[in-house]
């Protein structure tokens, strides 16, 4: 592995990069930042070139000659006002329009990122964990384009310093000397300075978002954490890591301490030197006394606005780290690809899996050899042990993923022919866990058909059927209450119920249910099935069940094991040709059978251990 | 139920208060004070400098070479001295400011873990999470840098004030008429980049919040096809932070420069009055330029001003936050050492007249009277809000009863040690939250003692050995961020075995097995209840199939316990449980 040194190279070329392509993004703001900047530059020197002028013309005069020319007074005023109102304004015009391009190129960026995520299909989000796409959208975004706000001022640093040299030679060639030590000196010191800095401050902030993350799982877990009792465990984890997070950031104040007095000191000592050096050149005639304040003037004053350049070098590493994971974003392929056709039919949709084949590891495959199909109008329930590729299965039929071998057919079509949004206006999923958008209840049942393109008649039907009517009609606004994250908080049977009506709002020609019912009863749901069958849309139904009474509405049972489809046929069928099947649905009756077979013996046997723990307390 | 404290002290009070609590602040302050004075006092060099070089050093025509060489030594070695101050003093304020925030850190880490559910249930994680790391963080901030800026800025405006008044009252008094009006209208400018930056906050928090919807709801937005809208919502909310970005950059853009400008007419005022003195006889021309040099002592600390008042009110803030942490009384406290712990065993727990209602609420459970039985298994049954899991919270002291009391082994749960009490009771709750980790650490996370071996027996004992060797590692299988990469079923199957391991003397499950297959369920629920070896397993299920096999079960309806017995007794007669066991029949049986 290369070392830290060795990279720094490379880290700033591709720093600078990174730079250029927010030049190139925003080429009039980024001159207009510069020009401000160059006129801010120009100006600082010309405020000391304005004392000096002052000093020179009216103050040492006067005080020689016992009396004051009124026009040189005024021309110092003047020239010392005007200069000031020039560098404000170039101070502003900088300051505006590196905020403008900071935050534009930010903006861009969140967009094109969140354009990414959703464009990419599901499979690519299932290999990236949620908290990683969070940060590349938020501050990885932010730290990318953090150079954007010191670069302006750096550039018209350099004008400055140009004007500055140019100036202190002008006025003499032997004081000129000392600003080219002192000011080279404190720009390397500063680079040394933020080169050691640097990766302290990232190892920090990486810290920092690590002790954050503890915290966030920590009390996302709370109740584990009491019920088990490891709040200890838990405090000694969170303190090993804020204890070093204690530890970079002395590290950090330990660099800052040492650096930030030497940077101050470094221009004293210049400003001393020159008064040591200037005095012996005022002597020879070298140079006037104004001259000599201006020069010790000018250092005071570029003492500070020098340190920019090492802020934007500072920032470098960390804008190329951020705009490298942006950029494995935005550089991620495998889209998924739609087609053109359009499907026509009304009615129940058929569905057919060919084949099918999935897994989220290479190697280790979920799904594999799926075959089954449903016919237009029927109701299909999918039953398997738990790990056995159910919801997988049902990501599948809506083409939240494409499968790794095989087909999925809609009316005969594979999924990946028909044209984009086909699918999700054909069929209707209800995943196990329930997700709201942070929206109104009406909001969320839409999705954004555009307000009043669904009748509320029709919301009201499907929250009917669905169960939430009584809830949401009790909700202060009604249709209009913002539920989600910030709103009104629900309770989970609440939240399913709404996600179903979601579904039945749309009378899809598809409905795929992911154990999405537990919070209806069994009549209710018996009732929603029963009435999206029968209904004129006479929908195709295919639902993830484990109860007995969904399964009894189901025209028809697939049974996976493994991956697999074991079996499938009618529930009675399946019933008397499945062990698996049978093992897994008569579980209960099972047991029942079984308790009463063996629960008198077993309760003796309880009875028995009871009175001997008796035997011997009395013993 | 105490909700979250968020102090209304006043901004001295809880800086007082703060302090008390982290004493690690304290130490040492004196001498870092006195090294930030000394550093502080190495700003008025160049101006004295200045000032002697031009009155002495060249007042008699030829400059006294000897006289500014020496000053210029003497204040060369000056600088280097407050150089040194000024290192120590960073030194020692970011090691004592780092210690006592770490410790405070994690006093509120600690502290948020001790409160009840109920008061953690009353703020949103995330807001949990900010008062121990970014209010802190604030806290820091302004610290090693606000604070200081502070002692700095007003010591090196007293010091030049000084200076300035020995030089020359007059002119004193014409700087401060210049700057005074601009003292005046500081916290104005500061409300105005307050106001505009908390915007900036709510706005970024509205961005990330539409943001994650399109991470979170990656599956629900594909289905339903609404990227299109997603988009725009998100766009909506990055335009507007970008805008309230640039709004608050102008309104510092604008303020900024405003400092310099009222410097500048402060110098041209001090040359033609200075000039005017001068003739006068007041005023000699080294402490006129040296004047000058002052001035610019007045300009940084003004200009920072803004920023260093936005630092301290946030800060105060921020202090405030956590302290509000700190200060919310646990409602739900471990009794301690002065507790009683209790021998492990068969156990026996007693409700006693008990009631709860949740703070301003109505009462949900009335007059409870039960005992549990050692080495029994019972099932709590009844409708959604019959108050199944307040039984189940008051039992596990999740809460503690507004009216009666729990007493386990003949003890009141208020008075037995937390420790003992955890280790004797635990509850599987239904969401099964697993931890960034493997499969493995996952179940070890019921008892972190427990070797490789241990852990692999208990899977087998569950009757999961099928399950685990189906995944991709196995035990060593990552299970991801809040266990993301299982589905719900596996993460309660992990759920349940790191409770099993755990191995309780009562254990409560709180439908903790509502996505697992029947088979599946019924294998565990028989390896779980272990009622052969002494345990009590006490299930609240809405599939009844547990309480048939239960010893006895309690029914609850509108807050009390309205049938109990075992089930051949209780489906016998008319009532609650007979209505509830046909329609879970009828919905899970095939007759």
């Amino acid at each position: 592995m290369p070392t830290e040194q060795e990279n720094q190279p490379t880290v700033m070329r591709q720093g600078f990069r990174v730079i250029g392509h927010a030049v190139r993004a925003e080429p009039r703001i980024f001159a207009g930042a510069v020009l401000g900047s160059a006129v801010y530059g120009v100006m600082t020197v010309g405020s000391s070139w304005a004392l000096g002028k002052a000093t020179e013309e009216a103050v040492l005069p006067a005080f020689r000659d016992g009396h004051a020319t009124t026009g040189a007074l005024l021309t110092a005023v003047v020239l010392i006002v005007g200069v000031a109102v020039l560098k404000a304004g170039g101070v502003i015009a900088r300051r505006v329009l590196a905020g403008i391009m900071q935050y534009r190129m930010q903006a861009r960026s969140r967009r094109d990122v969140t354009r990414q995520y959703l464009r990419l299909p599901l499979a690519w989000h299932h290999r990236h964990p949620t908290g990683q796409l969070l940060s590349n959208a938020g501050s990885d975004v932010e730290a990318a384009w953090a150079p954007l706000a010191p670069l302006p001022m750096a550039v018209g640093v350099v004008v400055m310093l140009v004007t500055a040299a140019a100036a202190i030679v002008l006025v003499d060639p032997v004081l000129a000397l000392i600003g080219f030590l002192i000011f080279p000196a404190i720009a390397a010191l500063n680079l040394v300075y933020q080169r050691r800095l640097s990766p302290l401050v990232m190892k920090a902030q990486q810290l920092r978002a690590e002790v954050s993350e503890i915290a966030h799982e920590s009390f996302d877990g709370a109740l584990v954490v009491k019920t088990l009792g490891r709040e200890d465990d838990e405090a000694a984890r969170f303190q090993a890591k804020a204890g070093r997070l204690r530890d970079a950031n002395i590290a950090v104040g330990r660099i800052r301490g040492m650096f930030d007095p030497l940077l101050e000191a470094l221009p004293t000592l210049g400003v001393l030197a020159v008064l040591g050096f200037g005095s012996l050149r005022l002597s020879s005639g070298g140079v006037t006394a104004g001259e000599l304040i201006q020069v010790a003037y000018l250092f005071t004053l570029l003492a500070f606005p020098i340190r920019a350049l090492g802020w934007v070098l500072a920032e470098l590493p960390r804008s190329v780290v951020g705009w490298t994971r942006v950029q494995a974003v935005l550089t991620a392929t495998g889209s998924m690809e739609h087609g053109a056709t359009r499907l026509g039919g009304s009615g129940g949709a058929r569905i057919e899996a060919r084949d099918v084949e999935y897994g989220y590891t290479p190697g280790v495959p979920v799904l594999t050899g799926v075959t089954f199909d449903v016919q237009p109008g029927r109701t299909v329930a999918v039953v398997g042990p738990t790990g056995s590729g159910k919801s997988t299965l049902t990501q599948l039929l809506v083409r939240l993923v494409d499968p790794d071998g095989g087909r999925v057919l809609l009316d005969g079509i594979d999924l990946r022919e028909l044209a984009r949004g086909e699918v999700s206006a054909t069929a209707a999923l209800v995943p196990q866990q329930t997700f709201l958008f942070d929206d109104t209840v009406r909001g969320n049942l839409t999705l954004g058909t555009g307000d009043g393109a669904v009748p509320d008649e029709r919301i009201w039907a499907a929250l009917r059927l669905a169960q939430a009517e009584g809830f949401v009609s009790a909700l202060p606004k009604g249709l209009d209450t913002r539920i989600g994250e910030r709103g009104a908080t629900l309770s989970g049977g609440q939240r399913q119920r709404l996600a179903l009506a979601r579904a039945l709002v749309r009378e899809p020609r598809l409905l795929i249910l992911d154990d999405a019912t537990s919070s209806v009863d069994a009549q209710v749901e018996g009732r929603i099935l029963r009435g999206l069958r029968d209904g004129s849309g006479g929908s195709t139904v295919v639902v993830v069940a484990y109860r007995m009474a969904t399964i009894a509405l189901a025209d028809e049972v697939v049974y996976l094991e493994h991956g697999t489809v074991a079996d499938r046929g009618t529930h009675e069928r399946l019933l008397l040709r499945c062990p698996g099947y049978r093992d897994l649905v008569t579980a209960y009756e099972r047991e029942e059978a079984e308790r009463a077979a063996l629960g008198e013996e077993a309760r003796d046997d309880a009875r028995d251990m009871e009175d001997l723990a008796d035997e011997e307390v009395s013993a | 139920m105490t909700t979250l404290r968020v102090e209304e002290r006043s901004a001295i009070a809880t800086l007082r208060h703060g302090l008390r609590l982290s004493p690690e602040f304290r130490v040492g302050l004196p001498v870092t004070l006195l090294l930030a004075v000394l550093a502080t006092v190495g700003k008025i060099i160049v101006p004295v400098a200045v000032q002697q070089v031009i009155d002495k050093g060249l007042s008699g025509g030829a400059p006294d070479v000897p006289f500014i060489r020496n000053a210029v030594l003497l204040c060369a070695a000056a600088v280097l001295l407050t150089a040194l101050c000024g290192y120590l003093m960073n030194v020692r304020l970011y090691r004592s400011t780092e210690s006592g925030l770490a410790s405070l850190r994690g006093k509120g880490f600690r502290h948020v873990h001790d409160l009840s559910v109920l008061t953690q249930n009353t703020e949103r994680r995330g807001a949990l999470v900010s008062r121990i790391t970014g209010d802190v963080d604030q806290i820091s901030t302004f610290m090693q840098w606000g604070g200081l800026m502070v002692i700095i800025s007003v010591g090196q405006l007293f010091v030049a004030s000084v200076l300035m008044a020995v030089y020359s009252w007059q002119l004193t008094l014409v700087v401060w008429g210049c700057f005074v009006p601009l003292v005046i209208a500081l916290p104005r400018f500061q409300r105005w980049v307050a106001r505009a930056y908390t915007r900036v906050r709510e706005r970024a928090g509205d961005m990330l919040a539409a943001i994650s919807e399109s991470v979170v709801g990656s599956a629900v937005i594909r289905a339903y096809g609404s990227e299109d809208r997603t988009a725009r919502r998100i766009d909506e909310t990055v335009d507007a932070h970008r805008a309230a970005q640039s709004r608050a950059q102008k309104i510092i853009a604008f303020t900024f420069p405003i400092t310099e400008l009222v410097g500048a007419v402060a110098i041209a005022a001090v040359v033609v009055l200075g000039v005017e003195l001068g003739l006068a006889g007041d005023l000699t021309a080294g402490r006129l330029v040296a004047f000058l040099f002052l001035i610019t002592l007045f300009i940084s600390p003004l200009q920072t001003a803004t920023e260093v008042l936005n630092d301290a009110q946030n800060a105060v803030a921020g202090w405030r936050r956590v302290l509000g942490v700190l200060d919310t009384p646990a409602d739900v406290a471990d009794p301690g050492p002065e507790g009683v712990a209790l021998p492990r065993g068969p156990i026996t727990v007693s409700f006693q007249g008990v009631g709860f209602a949740y703070p301003g609420g109505p009462p949900v459970l009335h007059d409870v009277s039960v005992d549990v039985a050692p080495r029994t298994r019972v099932a709590v049954v009844g409708e959604t809000g019959s108050g199944k899991t307040t039984f189940a919270k008051l039992l596990t002291r999740l809460m503690d009863p507004t009216e009666g009391r729990v007493l386990v082994d003949g003890v009141d749960l208020r008075r037995l040690r937390f420790s003992s009490l955890r280790e004797r009771i635990v509850m599987v709750p239904q969401d099964g939250f697993l931890f960034d980790g493997t499969l493995a650490d996952n179940i070890r996370y019921g008892r972190p003692s427990a070797t490789d071996d241990e852990i692999a027996r208990a899977v087998e004992e569950l009757g999961l050995s099928d399950w685990v060797a189906g995944l991709a590692a196995g035990l060593a299988t990552p299970v991801g961020q809040r266990g993301e990469s299982l589905s719900a079923g596996e993460r309660q199957l992990v759920a349940l075995a790191r409770a099993y391991l755990a191995d309780p003397d009562l254990l409560l499950l709180d439908e903790a097995t509502s996505a697992v297959d029947p088979a599946t369920e019924v294998r565990l629920a028989r390896a779980m209840d272990g009622v052969t070896r002494g345990r009590t397993a006490v299930s609240i299920a809405h599939r009844l199939s547990t309480a048939e096999a239960a010893d006895e079960i309690l029914v609850f309806d509108h807050g009390r316990i309205v049938q109990r017995g075992p089930h051949a007794e209780l489906v016998a007669v008319d009532g609650v449980y007979a209505d509830l066991h046909a329609s879970w029949a009828t919905s899970s049986k095939l007759s």
